[in-house]
Order: C-alpha cells, then structure tokens, then sequence
C-alpha cells in the first residue's frame, strides 16, 4: 500500500507542478462552456428586412410597421417590385424579404386566400431559421388580428433550408460539454502522461522495479479522477450560473454516471498509451481517435438522426453517444436509472472492455 | 557458491535479426563485471533480459540465484537498474525522487530518511536536496541516478552506459562509487563502450554482432587476441580485417 501511495503523490506533484497544463486545463471546461453559450446563441437580433409590397394599402401599412416595430428587425428597404433583391441579398446587406401580394386589402375583405414570400438568407442555415422562425411569428399574429374571426384567409410560410434542431436550444449543449471535456482531461491526459514516462524511460524503471503494473495505472490515474469530476462540476456551475441551464434530474447520479464516464475515458487513454510510442503520438491519436467521435458521433453537435447511416452504426461504439443520452436524461429530463439502465449497462461493459485491454497491454512488458 | 548473475545460451531474435545470440557467461558476487561491445552489439538487450524487461527467445539466465522466466518477481526485488536513458524525474525534487524510489522498494521511511541523507553528502548535493532533479547539473543527475539504483542495497546492480555524456571528472567519481559498491559486496554489471573504462572492470567481455567475442580479465582479453591494447583488441575483433 504504502508504494501505491507514494505513486499517487507523485502523479500530484506531476501535475500540479505543471502549472501551465494545470491551469489549462482548470480554465478548460469553463472556456468552453462560455463559448458554447456564446457562440451558439438561439438570439439573432437587427435582421435587415427586405419589404416588397406592390401595392401599399391599409393591411400592408400595418404589417410593415408591425415588423418595423419589433426588436429583431430592422426594415432596410421597401419597394414596389422585388427587382435588386438578388444584389441586396449577395452583399449582405438584406438578409431577409417579405414579397407581398397585390392588392392584400381587398383579398382579405373577399376572404381569398393570400400567398406571400419569405425569403431567407440560408448561408447559416442556423441563423436563418432563427430568422424564418421570427418572421412568421409576426406574420402569424397579424393574420390573427386582421383578419376577421372564421375567415377563410391563410398563410403559408414555406421553409426552404435545412434547420439544425440540437442548436434550438442551449440547454442541449451542456451534456455534450461535460462528455467532451472529461475526454480531454481524462483520456488525453492519462495517455500523454504513460507516454511521457515511456518516452523519458521512467516507466521501464518502474516495470523492472516490484511495483505492480495495475498499481502503476492506478496511481497514475487517481489524480485524474479527481481533476475530472472538478472539471464535471465547473462545467455545470458555468452552464447553470451564465446560462440557467437546468438540472432536473438527482446529482448524486448525475456524478456517478460522471465518475463512470471518466474511468470509460481513463481506460481509453490507458489503451491508447499501450499502442503509441512517444508523447506526440499518443496526442494525435487521442485528439483523432477520441475528440472528434466525441464531438461529432455522439449527438454533441451533429443529431444522430440526421447522420448518414454507416456513421450511425459507427456511433454505437463512441462512448460519448451513450454518456450523453444519460447526461440529457438526468439533466433536462428529470430521468432516473430506471429509464437509463441500459445506456448505463453498455457503459460499464464498455469500460471493463477498456481495462481489460489497457491493464493486459501494460502487463506484456517493454516486450 | 552461487553466482550473481548466470547466463547460459541466453538468446533473443527480433524476428529474423538476432540481438543476442547465445550468450554464456557468469558474474561473482562482488565483482565488477564489463560488458563491451559497439552501439548495436546486443548489450542493452542481454541487460534487459537479465532484469526482467524482456523475454528470452531461448537460453536461460539466473540472478541471485532466481530464474529470469519464472522468478521474475524476485529477481526485481534485488536489482538495481540505471537505464541508458536518465531516469529520474525532472519535475520532482532530489529528495522526492530518493523518497519515491524507496518507496517502491520497500525501504522504510526510517532507512529512506537516513539513506537520503548519507546520498547527498556522498555526492556533495547536500544543498540541493529540495531543488527539482531538472535544476541541478547532469554529472549530479547521474550519481545521483545511480546511487537510487542502490538504495535498496541490491545485490546486483546494472547500469546501462551509465557515463554517457558526462565530463571524465565526473566519470572518474562515477567509477569510484561503482568500486564502493563492489567492495561492500554489490556485484555491478556495467556496459560501456570507452574502453578506459573497461580497464577498470574486473572482467569483460566484449560482444560483437550478439555474441560474445572474448572475456576475461582485461590482460587476458589482451594477450587471448594478442593486442597491446584494449582499443587494439576491440579493432581487432569487431573489424577483423582492419587491424591487421
């Protein structure tokens, strides 16, 4: 025991007199979870608006100051025909258009039905559903006041782009943050750190020493363990005090689902180390190998839905994908063990999968 | 009398390349044993055989009287090891890399304590016990590498090139503290390739190509290939054609 012990004070002293990494990585989780919030924000605001109304009448005026009135838009333009629109729409300087029919009085006092045009800038498919979503938010409720009760009258507001649901809402993004980061501060970590002794040639001293391999990665991931789950709880005190991001669900489990998750990524690192030779190596391969399925098989970023399907079969072996379906369900759901037993279960098997390859690579010694 | 360290036919192949190519050999306790060879001769691989890193392809070897294939716990347990590479860690203090090695040893913190201090003052670094190892200068690192490798009193010790790269002033230190071993009964077994050096050495023998070449004393190896000199043997045997 006594060994053990000092083995872990070791790895402390490693760590944190490694100040940079340390604060790197202390800083980590809070930096991304800013901008994520930040960046990936629901809110478009100032969106200049194109108004072609060929015909101004009393319903036209009151749409138009309707939507100048709201804070979202700005009306950069009206005009009589939707000529140039093309150019505004190229340069940037209109990012929306609302193409009106002629004569949109009279049609609503004949009960005709009224087609108009919403056109979006798409080359942010995300802003510009924000933006489609705003308009017809204002076109809906001018509708429902102008046009008397039981009329015939409808609007139909036609979506051509593609909208990316995960970006709805930023509660979404704070489960896939604490995935992502623990795979950094757990396997890339754990994995430079083996690979840093093998390199120096520290750890062909404690092969031939009498210390135990499993003792050696034990110790050496013990302060890691402890880093994760600070890093876990920085994560969601950010999300929840910058972002109000909501924790429904018991925190005791939501830390243990963590602690799992954290030795699932232990275990990789561990596996990885085994394979790669030298310091550089292992970070390639664990930034490769771990952070971009992490990021873009697990539902993180990218819907697994929406994925083509050879990359959704593949998303059943990231860890990150079922981690995440727990985080999500403790977190904005509310959900317990009861729903998310058997995520859980393929995370357990999943990880004593990992061990078991990782304890039996280090244990063939530097054959 | 049991030897420290006996190989017998001790072989390793690396695929079709053969490191080691059945080596024969013993080292008595106490004695200060050379193994000789250029860069590539298979010395660091019969060594790391011998402490437990790597398996035999064939032969068998005993250390302190243990089986390397099947006693390998033991035979760790009575080494000391100095690899080629330094091995020390650099972000730890003198006094944290002294205490973490004993540790893993299983010196108690008693005889750690009194050790560390007995290390300090023998290579003079009595100052520098709380300086990190990265601070101080590579001749210190190097006595310093090498006296953790006896701090749990082994009764064998193997050094792997332990000079390379250090000042002859140092070497010369160095060479003292492996005769102080020897005669308080550590049997060391020292690879190298100067050959100064191997005049100091009880025995050698010298590999080439995975084998060994010739062994014995130094003036033995001398008048077996009939050179005046050891640099004149080691031309001799490793470019037959050369010398002559």
């Amino acid at each position: 025991m006594r060994p053990f012990l000092g083995f872990v004070r070791k790895e402390t002293l490693h760590l944190l007199r490694d100040r940079q990494t340390l604060g790197i990585l202390l800083l980590f989780p809070v930096l991304q979870v800013l901008i994520f919030g930040f960046a990936v924000r629901t809110d478009v605001e100032d969106i200049a608006i194109a108004i072609v109304d060929p015909t101004p009448d009393v319903a036209t005026l009151e749409l138009r100051e309707r939507i100048a009135a709201s804070d979202r838009f700005h009306v950069a333009a009206v005009s009589t025909s939707a000529r140039g629109l093309d150019a505004r729409f190229r340069d940037g300087s209109v990012r929306q258009a609302l193409l009106l029919p002629t004569e949109v009085e009279r049609r609503i006092g004949r009960g005709d039905s009224l087609q108009l045009q919403l056109v979006t800038d798409g080359s942010d498919p995300n802003t510009g559903g924000i933006m489609q979503g705003y308009a017809t938010a204002i076109l809906d409720r001018w509708y429902r006041e102008v046009v008397p009760q039981g009329g015939t009258l409808r609007i139909e507001a036609r979506s051509r782009m593609r909208y990316n649901p995960t970006l709805e809402s930023a509660h979404l993004f704070v489960p896939g943050l604490v995935a992502f980061v623990l795979t950094i501060v757990s396997a890339l970590m754990t994995a430079i750190s083996i690979a840093r002794e093998k390199e120096t040639g520290t750890m062909e001293m404690l092969l031939v020493s009498p210390i135990r391999p499993t003792a050696i990665v034990a110790g050496k991931v013990i302060p890691y363990i402890v880093l994760g789950f600070v890093s876990v709880l920085l994560v969601l005190v950010a999300a929840r005090t910058v972002f109000e991001v909501p924790l429904r669900g018991n925190v005791v489990l939501l830390l243990a689902v963590s602690g799992l998750y954290i030795i699932t990524a232990l275990a990789l690192g561990i596996v990885i180390s085994t394979k790669a030779p030298n310091q550089r190596t292992a970070m390639i391969a664990a930034l490769a190998g771990l952070m971009l399925p992490t990021m873009i098989l697990s539902g993180f970023i990218f819907p697994i839905d929406s994925l083509p399907r050879p990359l959704q079969l593949l998303s059943y072996i990231v860890p990150a994908r079922w981690f995440l379906v727990i985080v999500r369900g403790i977190m904005l759901k509310g959900a317990g063990l009861a729903t998310l037993w058997q995520e859980t279960l393929v995370l357990v098997g999943m990880t004593l999968l990992f061990l078991a390859r990782g304890s039996r690579g280090l244990a063939i010694r530097l054959g | 009398m049991t030897y420290a360290i006996e190989a017998h036919e001790l072989t390793r192949r690396f695929g079709g390349f053969t490191a080691v190519d059945a080596v024969t050999f013993h080292v008595e306790p106490g004695e200060v044993f050379g193994f000789l060879g250029a860069n590539g001769a298979g010395k660091t691989t019969a060594i790391r055989m011998l402490i437990g890193a790597l398996a035999p392809t064939s032969g068998s070897a005993t250390v302190a009287g243990y089986d390397i294939r099947t006693q390998a716990d033991q035979v760790r347990r009575r080494i000391g090891y100095m690899s080629q590479k330094f091995s020390l860690y650099e972000d730890l203090t003198v006094r944290e890399n002294i205490t973490l090695y004993g540790g893993i040893y299983g010196v108690s913190s008693r005889d750690i304590v009194t050790r560390t201090g007995h290390i300090l003052a023998r290579i003079g670094l009595e100052h520098a016990g709380d300086e990190l190892v990265r601070e101080i200068p590579l001749g210190w690192k190097q006595q310093l590498a090498f006296s953790v490798a006896l701090l749990h009193r082994p009764g064998i010790v193997f050094l792997d090139e332990p000079t390379g790269g250090v000042d002859p002033i140092t070497r010369r230190r160095f060479w003292e503290m492996i005769y102080e071993a020897g005669a308080g009964g550590t049997s060391v077994l020292v690879t190298t390739h100067y050959l100064d050096e191997a005049e100091y050495c009880r025995r050698i023998s010298i590999m080439v190509d995975g084998a060994i070449a010739a062994m014995g004393t130094p003036a033995e190896v001398r008048r077996s290939v009939g050179a005046e000199t050891l640099d004149e043997v080691f031309l001799k045997l490793t470019r037959p054609g050369a010398a002559a």
